[in-house]
């Protein structure tokens, strides 16, 4: 499983509801084939830098899935399929999120006992270890 | 006669990303991105960014990323 963050923009024309169906629809959709579906980002209607289809604005919507490749097919499928959504794209981000971490630790060993606002590092150990270490 | 000594100013440039400790560039953020956009809409390139190769590749992916998706133009006029 895999870690996406799926951006789809739908016409404006759109009523509230019937995104919401639509989204209830996608999150069936990953649901119904083992994915999770981490959290739904509703941006609602946001003016678009562009036209995109004669359109000025649209819904943007982020959906964060846990997923593999076959889901993420069929969502953008969907997405095809559907003539209101107007956009969309899927980034894959576990392997971005995992170098981020990776890059907060070797920052916060490189910085020392420097005390770093991230995921608790355990107080004083750091100090223990030599400052030129930065194989993370 | 030794040519005249060049002074270059050296200012020592911290990468703003790296300053801040931001080591994800998301997409989505519109209002960070906007920031390393000139007038034209291009993307701002690493000598006046000041970004480091690592974040500047980083900027230009989000960037282009966030164009697709209508939260940056293309072109600005």
């Amino acid at each position: 499983m895999r870690n996406y963050e799926v951006a789809f923009i739908a016409a404006p024309t759109l009523a509230p509801e019937e995104l919401d169906a639509f989204i209830a629809q996608m999150q069936a959709v990953v649901e119904g084939k083992n994915g999770r579906v981490v959290k739904v980002d509703n941006w609602g209607k946001k003016s678009l830098a562009y036209k995109i289809k004669k359109f000025r604005d649209g819904y943007y919507v982020i959906l964060t899935v846990e997923a593999d490749g076959a889901i993420i097919a069929e969502l953008e499928r969907r997405f095809r399929v559907a003539d209101y959504v107007i956009r969309f794209l899927s980034v894959r981000i576990d392997e971005d999120l995992k170098r981020s971490e990776k890059m907060k630790i070797a920052r916060q060993r490189k910085s020392g006992s420097k005390p770093v606002p991230a995921p608790a590092p355990p107080a004083g150990e750091p100090e223990a270890e030599p400052p030129a270490a930065p194989i993370a | 006669m030794p040519a005249p000594k060049r002074f270059s100013v050296k200012r020592k440039r911290v990468c703003k990303f790296c300053a801040e400790k931001i080591t994800y560039i998301d997409f989505k953020d519109g209002k960070l991105l906007s920031h390393f956009i000139p007038e034209r809409g291009k993307i701002l390139p690493r000598r006046i960014s000041g970004a480091c190769s690592v974040h500047q590749r980083q900027l230009s992916e989000a960037i282009k990323r966030a164009r697709h998706m209508a939260i940056l133009p293309f072109v600005a006029d």
